[in-house]
C-alpha cells in the first residue's frame, strides 16, 4: 500500500523525499516477488498450455510429419523385360547388379564426394568426365550413376561410409545387359537414365527412382512401356541421414514382359563380325513370312557402355569416326542400289511384254542423247539377252531397253517390291530413299524428265537411293512372289505374306538369271555356298559415289571415293527360304559385298564352316569385335593427349608434331 | 523424531535433495534412451556429475551467510577477470572461445558469471543504505557490475549468457525496490531498442534464428529444422507418449540435439504429455521453494539472493521449454537437471547450494530464537 501510494504521488512531489525504511523495503520486496512468483507461474501455464495444445489439439498433425520423417516409401525399379530371339535366346536381359548413383540435390560438397568417390571405386578420368558432365546438366533431382557392376567389397566399403556421403545411393538392382554386345547396337538401342525431359513428359516417380532407366533408342526406346513392368515397393524406416534401419513392408516388382524377336541371335552377331572393319549392313529374311533373322549395321556400338552412361572418350571415339558408328545403316543409310535394281528392271521389262530373249548388242557403251554412256565392261558384251543382262549385269541392255519400256513402268515395279516405301516396323525412323519418276523430278526439281534420267536409274544410279532393308525385302519378294512385309516382332504363328501378283514365269526367268551370277557364267561366281545341295540367287551391284577423275573407285583411291559394294541374293534356288542383302559402303565394289553374303548364308546351312571362315578373317583383321574396339580406344586416348600436349607446347613445336589429319583408316 | 537420526543428517534439506534426484534421476532414464538404449555416452555421466555436484551444493550448503558475503566481491572480480582472460585468450590465439583451460578442468566463466551476478548485486543492494534506494547511486554501481560482465560475454559472442545475466541482475535490482518507473520506461525502450538491435546489430544468422521460430515451416530444412522436429517429436508424443526407448524422432537422428538442448523434446516423444507435465510440475515445485525461501529468509541478502537464483534457475527452464515448444527462438539454454552437459550443471547446482544454505540459515535462526 505504502510503495504504491509513493509512486502515484511522485510526479507532483519532486523535491520533498520520502524517507524509506528497510521495513518498508521488505514489504516492496514481498510484493514483488510474489508479482514475480506470478508472473513465472504463468510462465508455467503458458508452456503447459502449449504443449497441450501440440501434443493433443495437433497431435494428428505432427504424428503425420513423424511418421513421413520415420518412413520411406521407395520405388523398387521393375526388372526389365527380356528381350529375346526366335528361339528364346537373350539379346538383351539384366544382372543382378551393386550399383551406386548420386541425387545431387542431396550432395553437400559434390567435388569432395565425387573426389572420395573416385577413390573409393576407382574411377578413371572417362568416367569422372562423364559424371561431371551429368552433374552439370542434371535437374537435380534424377539420379547420376556413378557407376554400376560393383564388386560386393567395393558395395561394402561405400555403404559404410556413407553417413559421410550425402546424396550417395548405393543399391542393389539389376542392370541391363546386352551378351551380343556391339552386334545388336542398332537393333535394340539402349537404356539411360531418365532425361529431365522424359521426366517433363511423364511425370512418374518411378521415373526419377534411383537404379531406373529408360530405353533411349531402338526397340528398348519402340517398346519402353511393354518392356518396364510394374515397380515395387519398400516401406523403410529411415534416420535423418537416410540410413535404412529396417525394412517394414515390400511390395515385390513385376518385371516387364519379354519380347521375342523375328531375330536369331547368332545369326545376327555372326553378321555384325563378318562385317569386320568395313562399314555397312546386312540384312538377312525369311522371304515367305517377312521375319526379320538379322539386321545388323556395322561399325556399331556396344549398348552395354551406353546404358552404363558412356564414358567422354568413348562417345567422342564413335562421333568422331568417319565410319559413323552411331547411325543405323540398315534403315537410315541410302545408297545408289546399282546394279542390284536389275532383276527388278528385268522383271518391269517382262511385265511390260517384253520378250526376254529380244537381244542388244553391247559394244562397252550406248550413245543417249548427245552423251555416251558406257558399260561397266568396256569391252562389251556382245549380244546380250535379258538373262545375260542380269547374270553378267550389262549396262548397254537396260539403257536400251529401258528407254523404250519408259521410267513409268520401272518405277512401278520398283515401288511394287518395297524400293522406295517406309515398313512398318518399330523403329524411331527409317529414310526410305527415292525411286524417281518423271512426276518426282518435275515436282522436286521443276525440270522435264530426260532420257539419260531412265538410263541411270535402269543401273540404280543418279537419283535412285534406297537402304540396306529395302534391298533385302525387294530380294524377298522377287524370291517368294510373296508382297514380305519386314517383321522384327516374332509372329506367334508363321503367316506367310500374301500374293505380290507377278507372273510366276516371269519372277522363274529372273530367278534364273540371278542363279547364273552365282552357278553361270555370271559376275559372282564365288558368292557359291560352299554347302553341297544349296543353291542360291544373286545379283551383285557396285555403285560409284563419285565422278570417274577420282580413279575407277577401287581399293586404291581414298575410302570416301570408293564404290559402294552391294550384294541381294536368296537361297535355296528351288525352294526359296531366305533372302538377304549386303551393302558395303565404300567397299570398293560388289566384290566387297558377296562374300559377306556367302558367309552369312553359309551359317545358316552349315555353322561350323561359317565360324572357321570367320574366324580366320578376325585373325587377319586383328580379333574381334571388342578387342578391335578397346585397341582403337586406347589409340584414340593416346591421339587426344597428343593434341592436347601439342596445344599446350609452344606453337612452332606443335606444327611440327601435329597428327596427321587423315582418320586412321582399317584395312 | 530426531532421537534416531544423527542431527547433521537429520538437519539435511531432505525434500529438496529429493526433488532434485527424482528429476536429474528422470535425466538418466531420458539420456539412456537418448542414446538408443546405453548408459553410455550420456546418462551414466549424467548421474555421475549429478552426484559430484550435488556433494558441491552440500558444501555450500554449511557455509553461513558470513562467509558468502565476505566472498561476494572477490569471487566477482575473479570471474570477471576470468571472463576477460578467455576474451584475451581468444585474441591471441584467434577465433573466439568460451572455455578457460585449466589443465584438469575446463571453466567456463560466463557460466559461473550466472549466479556471481546474483551475489554482487545483490551484495551491492545490500550494503545500499535503505534511504538511498530512490538516487542515482542506487543504479550506476548496479549497471557496472552488470555491464563488465555483460559486455565480455556479449564480445564472445553469446547473446543468450548475456541476456541471462543482464536479466538476473536486473531482477534482483527490481525486487531491491529501485522505483517501478525505471523498469517501465526500460521495458517500453526495449521495445524500441529491440528492432533496431534486430536490423542493425545481429548477424545474419542471428536474424534467420529469431525470425525461422516465428515462422520455422518456412525453411523446414534450414533454420527452423530443429523447431520444427523438436515440434513434431512433442506433438506426435500426444498425451501418454510412443513408450520408452519408441521414439522414433530421437532415435533415427532427426532431433537435433536431442540429449542437450532438446532433451524434453526426446522426454516428451515418449513419455508425452503426462511426462510434461511431471516435469514442469517438479520445475514449480523447485521454484516455489525458491522464492518461498526469499520471502521466508531473514537477510535482506538473503532473500534477494534467494529471489535473483530462483529466477536464474526460471531462465533457464523457461527459455529452454519454449525454445522446444517453438515458442522462442533457438538459443543454446540447457534444461537444468535433463539436459547433458556440466557447466550449466555446475552452475545450476551452485545455485541450489546457495538456496539450501539460506533455508539451512532460515531455519537456524528461526530455531535459535525459538529455543
Amino acid at each position: 500500500m505504502i510503495g504504491k501510494r509513493k509512486t502515484r504521488k511522485r510526479p507532483k512531489a519532486r523535491k520533498k523525499r520520502k524517507v524509506i525504511t528497510a521495513a518498508a523495503q521488505n514489504i516492496t520486496f514481498n510484493r514483488r516477488t510474489l508479482f514475480l512468483g506470478g508472473a513465472q507461474a504463468s510462465v508455467g501455464l503458458l508452456l503447459a498450455g502449449r504443449m497441450s495444445y501440440i501434443a493433443v489439439a495437433e497431435n494428428e498433425r505432427w504424428e503425420m510429419l513423424s511418421e513421413s520423417n520415420r518412413v520411406n516409401l521407395t520405388l523398387i525399379p521393375p526388372r526389365r523385360g527380356w528381350i529375346v530371339d526366335r528361339d528364346g535366346k537373350p539379346l538383351a536381359n539384366n544382372r543382378a547388379d551393386f550399383r551406386v548413383d548420386v541425387i545431387p540435390d542431396r550432395m553437400k560438397d559434390k567435388d569432395a564426394t565425387l573426389a572420395k568417390l573416385t577413390d573409393l571405386l576407382r574411377l578413371n578420368d572417362d568416367e569422372v568426365g562423364r559424371i561431371r558432365k551429368d552433374l552439370e546438366e542434371s535437374r537435380g533431382f534424377a539420379p547420376i550413376e556413378i557407376a554400376s557392376g560393383l564388386n560386393y567389397e567395393q558395395f561394402a566399403a561405400l555403404s559404410v561410409r556413407l553417413p559421410d556421403l550425402p546424396g550417395v545411393a548405393p543399391l542393389r538392382g539389376f542392370s541391363r545387359q546386352y551378351p551380343s554386345g556391339a552386334a545388336v547396337g542398332h537393333l535394340l538401342g539402349y537404356v539411360g537414365t531418365v532425361s529431365a525431359e522424359e521426366y517433363e513428359e511423364e511425370k512418374n516417380p518411378l521415373l526419377i527412382t534411383p537404379g531406373f532407366k529408360i530405353g533411349k533408342d531402338g526397340l528398348e526406346k519402340q517398346f519402353e512401356q511393354e518392356l518396364r513392368g510394374k515397380p515395387g515397393a519398400k516401406r523403410v524406416e529411415v534416420t535423418a541421414r537416410g540410413k535404412i534401419v529396417r525394412e517394414l513392408s515390400k511390395r515385390e516388382d513385376v518385371p516387364g514382359k519379354p519380347m521375342k524377336l523375328a531375330i536369331n541371335a547368332d545369326l545376327q552377331e555372326y553378321a555384325a563380325r563378318r562385317m569386320g572393319p568395313e562399314s555397312g549392313g546386312v540384312v538377312v529374311m525369311d522371304c515367305h513370312t517377312g521375319e526379320l533373322l538379322a539386321m545388323s549395321s556395322m561399325p556399331s556400338f556396344d549398348p552395354n557402355s551406353f546404358s552404363d552412361g558412356i564414358g567422354y572418350n568413348e562417345y567422342g571415339m564413335l562421333r568422331e569416326d568417319d565410319h559413323v558408328p552411331l547411325r543405323n545403316k540398315v534403315l537410315k543409310g541410302l545408297f545408289p542400289p546399282g546394279s542390284t535394281v536389275k532383276p527388278m528392271v528385268g522383271l518391269a521389262f517382262l511385265e511390260a511384254g517384253l520378250d526376254p530373249n529380244e537381244t542388244v548388242n553391247c559394244s562397252g557403251g550406248l550413245r543417249v542423247g548427245n552423251r555416251r554412256f558406257n558399260c561397266w565392261n568396256r569391252r562389251g558384251h556382245g549380244r546380250v539377252d535379258m538373262a545375260k543382262g542380269i547374270y553378267q549385269s550389262c549396262d548397254v541392255y537396260f539403257y536400251y531397253f529401258a528407254q523404250r519400256i519408259g521410267m513409268n513402268a520401272i518405277a512401278a515395279m520398283a515401288h511394287k517390291l518395297g524400293l522406295g516405301e517406309e515398313f512398318p516396323l518399330p523403329v524411331t525412323s527409317q529414310f526410305y530413299g527415292t525411286v524417281p519418276d518423271p512426276a518426282w523430278k518435275q515436282k522436286k526439281y521443276n525440270k522435264s524428265w530426260q532420257a539419260f534420267d531412265t538410263v541411270n536409274a535402269t543401273i540404280g544410279q543418279g537419283y535412285m537411293l534406297s537402304n540396306p532393308l529395302q534391298l533385302a525385302v525387294m530380294s524377298s519378294r522377287i524370291a517368294s512372289g510373296r508382297n514380305v512385309m519386314p517383321k522384327l516382332l516374332m509372329p506367334k504363328k508363321r503367316i506367310l505374306a500374301p500374293n505380290l501378283y507377278i507372273a510366276p514365269e516371269h519372277l522363274e526367268y529372273v530367278r534364273n538369271a540371278m542363279a547364273d551370277v552365282v552357278h553361270g557364267p555370271g559376275t559372282a561366281r564365288r558368292a557359291a555356298l560352299p554347302v553341297p545341295n544349296i543353291k542360291m540367287g544373286g545379283k551383285t551391284g557396285t555403285a560409284q559415289v563419285v565422278g570417274l577423275q577420282f580413279g575407277r573407285g577401287g581399293k586404291d583411291v581414298q575410302w570416301k571415293f570408293r564404290d559402294h559394294g552391294l550384294f541381294i541374293c536368296f537361297a535355296p534356288l528351288d525352294n526359296p527360304r531366305y533372302a538377304a542383302s549386303v551393302v558395303i559402303e565404300h567397299g570398293g565394289g560388289s566384290g566387297a559385298a558377296y562374300p559377306v553374303a556367302r558367309d552369312v548364308l553359309t551359317f545358316l546351312y552349315d555353322r561350323q564352316k561359317a565360324m572357321k571362315t570367320l574366324e580366320a578373317l578376325e585373325a587377319s583383321w586383328g580379333g574381334t569385335i571388342e578387342q578391335r574396339a578397346e585397341r582403337k580406344m586406347a589409340a584414340y586416348i593416346a591421339r587426344k593427349n597428343a593434341e592436347k600436349a601439342a596445344a599446350n607446347a609452344p606453337p612452332a613445336a606443335s606444327a611440327a608434331t601435329a597428327p596427321e589429319e587423315q582418320p586412321e583408316a582399317d584395312n | 523424531m530426531s532421537g534416531i537420526i544423527p542431527a547433521p543428517i537429520a538437519q539435511m534439506p531432505w525434500k529438496i535433495i529429493f526433488l532434485l534426484l527424482v528429476i536429474a534421476g528422470f535425466g538418466v532414464v531420458v539420456l539412456y534412451s537418448a542414446a538408443g538404449g546405453s548408459m553410455s555416452p550420456w546418462a551414466a555421466r549424467h548421474g555421475i556429475r549429478f552426484a559430484v555436484f550435488l556433494v558441491m551444493a552440500l558444501v555450500l550448503w554449511r557455509f553461513n551467510e558470513k562467509l558468502f558475503k565476505f566472498f561476494t566481491f572477490p569471487v566477482y572480480i575473479v570471474i570477471a577477470l576470468m571472463l576477460l582472460g578467455v576474451e584475451l585468450m581468444g585474441a591471441v590465439g584467434g577465433g573466439s572461445q568460451r572455455w578457460l583451460d585449466l589443465g584438469l578442468i575446463r571453466i567456463q566463466p560466463s557460466e559461473l558469471m550466472k549466479p556471481a551476478i546474483i551475489l554482487a548485486v545483490a551484495r551491492f543492494y545490500d550494503m545500499l543504505p535503505a534511504g538511498q534506494i530512490r538516487t542515482w547511486n542506487a543504479i550506476w554501481p548496479a549497471l557496472l557490475l552488470m555491464g563488465i560482465p555483460a559486455s565480455l560475454v556479449l564480445l564472445q559472442p553469446d547473446l543468450g549468457t548475456t541476456l541471462t545475466i543482464l536479466a538476473g541482475g536486473m531482477t534482483v535490482a527490481f525486487l531491491a525496490g529501485l522505483p517501478l518507473r525505471l523498469f517501465v520506461i526500460g521495458a517500453a525502450s526495449l521495445a524500441v531498442i529491440a528492432p533496431l538491435a534486430y536490423f542493425f546489430g545481429l548477424e545474419e544468422y542471428q536474424q534467420r534464428r529469431v525470425t525461422t521460430f516465428l515462422d520455422p515451416e518456412s525453411d523446414p530444412l534450414g533454420a527452423g529444422y530443429h523447431i520444427m522436429q523438436s515440434q513434431i517429436a512433442i506433438g506426435s508424443g500426444g498425451m501418454t507418449g510412443k513408450g520408452y526407448l519408441q521414439g522414433s524422432q530421437s532415435h533415427l537422428d532427426y532431433l537435433p540435439e536431442g540429449h542437450t538442448d532438446f532433451v524434453f523434446a526426446t522426454m516428451a516423444e515418449e513419455w508425452g504429455l503426462i511426462g510434461g507435465f511431471a516435469v514442469i510440475f517438479a520445475f514449480f515445485l523447485l521454484l516455489r521453494w525458491g522464492l518461498g525461501l526469499a520471502v521466508n529468509a531473514k537477510s535482506r541478502y538473503s532473500k534477494l539472493v534467494a529471489a535473483g537464483l530462483t529466477t536464474t534457475m526460471f531462465f533457464y527452464i523457461a527459455i529452454n521449454l519454449m525454445m522446444v515448444m517453438g515458442l522462442a527462438p533457438v538459443v543454446g539454454i540447457p534444461l537444468p537437471f535433463l539436459s547433458y552437459g556440466g557447466s550449466s550443471m555446475m552452475t545450476i547446482m551452485i545455485c541450489i547450494g546457495i538456496l539450501m544454505s539460506i533455508e539451512r540459515e532460515m531455519k537456524y535462526t528461526r530455531r535459535s530464537t525459538l529455543s
